[in-house]
């Protein structure tokens, strides 16, 4: 069925009973041709683009949960391409450009709205800092603007200035940048899939592979065997639990983010706008809450749940930058499981294991991520080649000195 | 999260700081045979468990000891606690 204003106008007249479910809950068959484990917007999306741009079939998507249940659903929703790094701001500009036709690629509303992201910063050497980062971004093609303290002033006139600790003395702006609904992003990829003949099987998780001789012959799952001649997996968090099952080690560690939103008010916010002092950004979404978050607990954990130190830090960040979010109440506070890598960016590469691919890594970045990801795993998993914008993702660039730290905090994931 | 430390009893695990697996104590021989991939595996790789993990957390706002904590990462209860100095001497002892 195909979205339109039309169709809309049509089932409003008609008591709207035409509307059909937007995927089928498919049960495993025997066998396919592609598996990809995980139903996360990274796996649904490189169903969608392995049908769509590469023309494959056969394909299964196996979600332990339900779709929109894990880190897709658990979000701060922000999209944006300001990296410094080459091997990262090509990848992260192919997926805005994604982004910016991805409601017409899917037929489906996304909420995809490019309200700017604004990086502030408090000292000249930051503005340096941020000054070269603009420019990496304008190489690359993403667009970027430094802005004074005066038209900081003009986009966002309720900061707190005069800080006397951290003054505000401008910002990295990149009007491109924004939000998009998150679990709109995972309905829209999983109904396009669906469309085009892909299984979304949900409540089949993954307990184990199958190989013979170095060759992957299929999934055992906890709704039988599933053979298959290729596997991708894009588990995030559980990204170590699943590969183990392959006899691998991963440069990957598990940790806790929260996030953090408020009671809905009427807009205030006029975009993303993250601050420069500590780890700490915010957005408003389209019901009015005042959605934020900051760093991770910085511990392993499988828990989706975080500590009170870390809240009370996040908030000071929010009170230290805005001082009139203290008026606001906070609803709601959750945590999800980030598959820290030991540098920063992802991997998107193939393992050991012939016909085995591996799609993880991603940090607190992997919903901007979502389309490239999706893009780049699709080509991977229907030429055996990394996709252009991806070459850098690979899983022995610790091995072979190609490290991408973007952060610049050696290897130690509990500060990327 | 309050960690019950050996010497000072239960304190908030805002004192501490956290590096990650324990077994980042057994450090490779450098002049050792294979270094190079014993210390790719040593620096980059990691079990990260879903369940009981033996990590390391430094006192940084308290006595400067590290500790050596088995927590479970599904829970966050905090199963054992010891000196990381008793753990790498036992260690040597054993050795």
């Amino acid at each position: 069925m195909r979205y339109s204003g039309l169709r809309l106008i049509k089932e409003a007249l008609t008591g709207n009973k035409g509307w059909v479910p937007a995927w089928r809950d498919a049960a495993p068959q025997q066998s396919y041709d592609f598996v990809i484990v995980g139903g996360g917007g990274h796996g649904l999306a490189t169903a969608h683009y392995l049908a769509k741009v590469y023309g494959r079939s056969r394909i299964a998507v196996l979600e332990k949960g339900y779709i929109g249940g894990g880190n897709v659903g658990r979000n701060t929703t922000i999209i944006r391409s300001n990296y410094l790094l080459p091997g990262n701001e090509r990848f992260y500009e192919f997926s805005m450009k994604l982004w910016e036709g991805l409601e017409q690629d899917l037929n489906y509303n996304a909420m995809v709205s490019q309200r700017g992201i604004m990086n502030l910063f408090h000292s000249d050497g930051q503005r340096d800092a941020y000054r070269r980062r603009g420019n990496s971004m304008i190489l690359h093609g993403a667009g970027a603007e430094l802005l004074d303290r005066d038209a900081v002033r003009r986009e966002a006139p309720f900061l707190d200035f005069d800080n006397a600790r951290f003054p505000i003395k401008g910002a990295l702006m990149q009007r491109r940048g924004g939000t998009a609904r998150h679990d709109a992003v995972a309905w829209g990829y999983a109904r396009a899939a669906d469309s085009r003949g892909v299984d979304i099987i949900q409540n089949c998780e993954v307990t184990g592979f199958r190989i013979e001789q170095g060759v992957i012959r299929g999934v055992e799952t906890t709704r039988g065997y599933i053979g298959a001649q290729t596997v991708g997996v894009a588990v995030a968090g559980a990204s170590s639990k699943v590969m183990a099952a392959a006899g691998m080690r991963l440069p990957i560690e598990s940790h806790v983010l929260q996030a953090f939103v408020t009671e809905g008010l009427k807009p205030v916010l006029p975009g993303v706008i993250t601050f420069g002092a500590q780890h700490f950004y915010i957005s408003q979404s389209d019901k009015g809450g005042l959605v934020f978050g900051g760093d991770i607990d910085g511990y392993n954990s499988y828990a989706a749940r975080g500590n009170l130190p870390v809240i009370e830090t996040v908030c000071e960040g929010g009170m230290a930058m805005l001082p009139m979010i203290g008026r606001a109440r906070v609803l709601r506070i959750w945590g999800g499981i980030m598959d820290i890598s030991m540098d920063g960016p992802p991997f998107i590469d193939r393992t050991h294991i012939d016909g085995l691919y591996f799609n993880g890594g991603w940090c607190y970045g992997g919903f901007k991520a979502t389309p490239a990801s999706g893009y780049a795993f699709a080509h991977l998993l229907a030429t055996g080649q990394p996709h252009e914008t991806a070459t850098a993702f690979r899983l022995d660039r610790f091995r072979t000195g190609q490290a991408i730290d973007e952060a610049g905090a050696g290897p130690q994931p509990n500060l990327q | 999260m309050l960690i019950p430390h050996p010497l000072l009893g239960l304190r908030d695990a805002a004192e501490f700081t956290y590096l990650g697996d324990a077994a980042l104590i057994e450090r490779p021989d450098w002049q050792g045979e294979g270094a190079d991939e014993a210390f790719h595996d040593y620096v980059y790789l990691r079990d990260n468990p879903a369940g009981a993990h033996r990590e390391l957390w430094f006192h940084e706002h308290g006595d400067r000891s590290w500790l050596v904590v088995t927590r479970d990462t599904r829970t966050h209860e905090i199963l054992k606690v010891e000196l990381a100095s008793d753990v790498a001497f036992r260690r040597e002892a054993g050795a």
